[in-house]
């Protein structure tokens, strides 16, 4: 009984993580992948010509002495909105042809106890896991540290998950 | 003014913000990938020490789009720095920059606090909090929820899941407990 309810948790904790529902049918050449990096690329200009990387524009937000950061996440999420009915309604394809596919999140008390971890680690390092790639990128070579400490903060949480409430 | 010296100012967010929202259908229409970062880091475990835990036995080859991504993000912000750079300083809320003088940081050339990350800080307990236990919190918590800014507050809001803002308004929960009550007393550490 134990076991089950074990294992139930984890097939929702593997629905919830994207990772594990965005696979492609189409098995492509690696270098495929390369369309992702200038896509990456674009990404990171943003981040760094908007200052959503800047460790001041994080503490602004959560003082609310700036409107930048909820205008930047809050249009972003109006054209993502708008970008994916329009998929669904035109029903559009992948630039191979295969129908675009969503996948609802479920709801587990892990949304509550890490998103509240990850909300205190995103205002200590004024980053949340994108801009450390690009703070990296612009020369402040000492959040490689904090960019380690965050592989290691996923490797423990893997180690003790069926531990964890969820 | 010339293009260059324009497009090296601060760009607004109403350019970023649906520049970022565009970021959901291109990763979709090239290849059907749900946009989401914080899985990069899960990856890497995966690949690098996988160490027999079960949480990271999965083929993360097929996975590795996600890691181009990143590494874009990472060229993205040597190019920005170098070819682009704002060579003004980056202009934060008054009340702001007299909280931080209070804490003795006043440096505000670069897009990071150079009094706070920095290497030699690392030896001092206030660098070590701020950059160990930050990136660690980062790292635990996102995956823990799943997911972090992109994969849950973007993505999944843009596709109408409530998990997603449950998890949206804990991240920012968070920030504003560490920000306004505990970070202080980080930052008043010598």
């Amino acid at each position: 009984m134990q076991q089950n309810t074990i294992e139930n948790t984890d097939f929702e904790v593997r629905s919830l993580d994207a990772i594990c529902v965005n696979k492609s049918d189409i098995p492509g050449k690696w270098y495929y992948n390369f369309k992702y990096l200038f896509v990456g690329l674009g990404f990171g200009i943003i981040f760094v010509k908007a200052e959503i990387i800047s460790w001041f524009r994080i503490q602004e937000m959560f003082r609310l002495q700036s409107f930048h950061m909820y205008g930047v996440i809050g249009s972003a999420v109006v054209v993502g909105m708008l970008s994916v009915w329009l998929i669904k309604k035109l029903r559009i394809k992948t630039i191979d042809g295969e129908s675009i596919v969503f996948h609802p999140k479920k709801f587990n008390k892990g949304q509550v106890y890490g998103g509240l971890l990850f909300g205190l680690g995103w205002a200590i390092t004024g980053a949340c896991p994108g801009p450390l790639y690009a703070q990296i990128g612009t020369g402040v070579t000492v959040i490689i540290v904090t960019l380690i400490s965050a592989v290691a903060g996923t490797w423990v949480y893997g180690y003790f998950r069926e531990k964890l409430p969820h | 003014m010339n293009f260059i010296e324009w497009i090296k100012q601060p760009w607004p967010w109403y350019v970023a913000g649906p520049l970022i929202g565009l970021t959901i259908p291109a990763l979709l229409i090239l290849g059907n990938k749900s946009f989401g970062i914080s899985s990069s880091l899960r990856h890497v475990c995966a690949a690098c020490i996988p160490a027999n835990v079960k949480f990271f036995k999965y083929e993360w080859k097929r996975e590795a789009w996600n890691l181009f991504f990143v590494a874009g993000i990472f060229f993205g912000g040597v190019i920005a720095a170098n070819l682009l750079a704002n060579p003004e300083p980056i202009q934060v809320n008054a009340k702001l920059v007299t909280e931080l003088a209070g804490y003795g940081i006043t440096d505000y050339a670069g897009l990071m606090p150079a009094e706070l990350f920095n290497w030699p800080a690392l030896l001092t307990l206030k660098g070590l909090l701020l950059t160990v236990l930050g990136g660690f919190l980062v790292g635990f918590g996102t995956r823990y929820a799943g997911g972090c800014t992109s994969g849950h507050a973007i993505m999944g809001l843009s596709t109408l899941q409530w998990p997603s803002l449950v998890a949206t308004c804990c991240f920012m929960a968070g920030g504003f407990i560490m920000a306004n009550i505990i970070l202080p007393f980080i930052l008043s550490l010598q």
